[in-house]
């Protein structure tokens, strides 16, 4: 494991990676039906004091 | 017993300070732990003169422990003021040198307390006690662990006080932000495991199945620092019993390292955190959600994402290879998307209730703060790009970028926040004077458009002095000629942190007279009802 395999490895599989968890988490917040519940989370602060 | 284990506990820690105090190998080191020894004494002294035996009155689990956050409310407002006050007096000394007092209280000890103080003592004590606040209100839980929360407060505040006297005392590692000695980040780094227990415990016992967005970015703040702040300190003491160490990288991994740590202490002290803060106290103060959670969401992840990246812009055009540096800049400049999507985000929730600018000074406040995280945002991508850096970096406009940011976003929601939770941490009907609110924003306000807009001027006229060139190729001016052209933006740097200090002033005395159950007779703000428009 010297730097020129970790450097191959971090803008290959790590960068690929990573950019698929993060279009996953926009998919995940726009999914059918997130709409109402992220309403309801939104007012979880005004529930109570 | 009442405090028992802490008094043995402190009384040994007290005796192992004594004795490092002794045998020091060095003298700032030998000081230093006297002044850690009379500390814990204090410590031991105040809490024996508050024992007692009688059997531990039983506490009502579902009851808040709001303890930590009032007393963290008011060390808030102390260092602010103070971290504050060390930041105009060495703005006066650039304008005026004769006011560097050898050899505790020159600019280069003063300067790093005036940062610390007003970043981890100020910001640091903002975000602990906002979060103890939020996370158990979203939560519905009361803190994890007994007494965890008032170790994590008053750990926390030992921290501060030993970093501050080892600056004085000339302790330092030349870090930016992270000047203070191996030994003192060892108690850092166990104050701050606490802190990550005592929220992740009251995440986990919650009563809400969701955990509200607010919390990430808190959680995100804690786990990312701890994680900078370990690697960042990893070094190799010269000596058990001395104040010397040694970083354990060299060179430029070095560099990167710290500016890795620096750019990030930026993006989750200095903006995750205070965004949980903007996630939870706009929507409280406004009354209304925020306005879209699933916006909320992305800016959350793509924060993490891109911020991580960006550290590299702040050693443009040194030994770091270039690609290091491009891949800075351009993760710097995605950064432009998700800022503004929150700042969209946080000032959209007032759509619908925007009258409430006029009536609400603490609205006010919080707006202006999402206005400033929005323009120094906009301004600290342009600067990574290397073109413009050329000219700014090494200038005052840097400094002006950073206080547009400290001053303007985590000044100004810190202010907010601690506006809206006095009077219902102590069971106030109201703040003591809405009216001395308002004259903290405009004094306030006033303050960072001054500093900001005179070190623009003063930053961008020494990086063209810099760089300008006669036609044989020779420089025309001096580096000494461009320090003597600044002494009047020096001077206006002071006028304005001065104003920012006088409204944090008048907040302290507001605060203090709301905490003592006074109520300012005073006209009422405009009221919000809108007059009715007759029929036509």
């Amino acid at each position: 494991m010297d730097y020129h395999w970790m450097r191959e490895f971090a803008d290959s599989w790590a960068l690929l990676a990573m950019a698929l968890f993060f279009v996953g988490t926009v998919a995940f917040a726009f999914r059918p039906g997130s709409g109402k519940q992220a309403d309801e989370a939104a007012r979880i602060p005004l529930k109570d004091d | 017993m009442k405090f028992g284990t802490e008094i043995v506990a402190l009384g040994l820690f007290a005796f192992v300070a004594l004795v490092a105090a002794g045998f020091g190998v060095d003298e700032p080191f030998r000081q230093h732990m006297w002044v850690l020894f009379f500390l814990l004494l204090g410590f031991v002294i105040v809490l024996l003169r508050n024992t007692s035996f009688a059997p531990a009155a039983s506490v009502d689990p579902s009851a808040y422990m709001d303890g930590p956050i009032r007393y963290g409310a008011i060390a808030t407002m102390f260092w602010g003021v103070v971290g504050m006050l060390v930041g105009v007096v060495i703005a006066l000394q650039l304008a005026y040198p004769d006011l560097n007092i050898e050899p505790w209280f020159n600019f280069g000890r003063l300067r790093p307390l005036h940062t610390s103080g007003v970043v981890f003592a100020f910001g640091g004590n903002a975000l602990i006690c906002t979060s103890m606040y939020v996370v158990q209100r979203t939560s519905r839980a009361r803190l994890f662990g007994d007494n965890l929360g008032w170790f994590v407060f008053w750990g926390y505040q030992l921290f501060i006080v030993m970093a501050a006297t080892g600056y004085l005392l000339g302790i330092t590692e030349s870090r930016e932000y992270a000047e203070p000695e191996w030994y003192v980040d060892i108690w850092l780094t166990i104050v701050w495991v606490a802190y990550l227990v005592l929220f992740l415990g009251t995440i986990l016992k919650r009563k809400e199945p969701h955990i509200y967005v607010a919390n990430w970015f808190y959680l995100s703040f804690i786990v990312t620092i701890a994680m900078l702040h370990l690697i960042n300190n990893l070094s190799m003491p010269a000596s058990l019993l001395g104040s010397k160490s040694y970083s354990a990288f060299s060179g430029v991994q070095d560099a990167l390292t710290q500016w890795w740590y620096g750019h990030n202490a930026v993006g989750f002290f200095l903006t995750a955190g205070f965004l949980g803060m903007m996630y939870y106290f706009v929507p409280k103060q406004a009354n209304r959600p925020v306005y879209s959670y699933r916006l909320s969401i992305i800016h959350f992840w793509a924060i993490i994402f891109l911020y991580i990246w960006a550290g590299p812009h702040h050693l443009h055009y040194t030994a770091l290879p270039d690609w290091a540096q491009t891949l800075g800049m351009v993760f710097s400049i995605m950064l432009w998307m998700p800022s503004w999507g929150g700042m969209i985000n946080g000032l959209m929730t007032l759509s619908g209730a925007w009258d409430k600018l006029r009536t609400d000074p603490i609205i006010r406040m919080m707006v202006m703060a999402i206005a400033f995280y929005g323009m120094s945002t906009f301004e600290g991508p342009m600067m990574s790009i290397k073109a413009v850096n050329s000219l700014s970096h090494y200038t005052d406009w840097t400094i002006g970028h950073v206080h547009s940011g400290a001053l303007g976003w985590v000044g100004m929601i810190s202010f907010g926040a601690i506006y809206y939770m006095v009077p219902k941490l102590w069971n106030r009907e109201r703040l003591y004077s809405l009216r001395l609110v308002t004259w903290h924003f405009w004094l306030a306000t006033l303050g960072i458009v001054v500093y900001a807009a005179v070190m623009w001027v003063s930053g961008i006229m020494q990086g063209l002095m810099w760089r300008e060139y006669d036609e044989q190729g020779f420089l025309v001016y001096s580096f000494a000629e461009t320090v003597a052209a600044m002494h009047p933006y020096y001077v206006m740097r002071a006028v304005g942190g001065a104003m920012y200090l006088a409204g944090a002033v008048i907040m302290t005395w507001n605060i203090t007279m709301t905490i003592l159950g006074y109520q300012r007779e005073e006209e009422p703000m405009p009221a919000s009802i809108p007059s009715l428009q007759p029929a036509q």
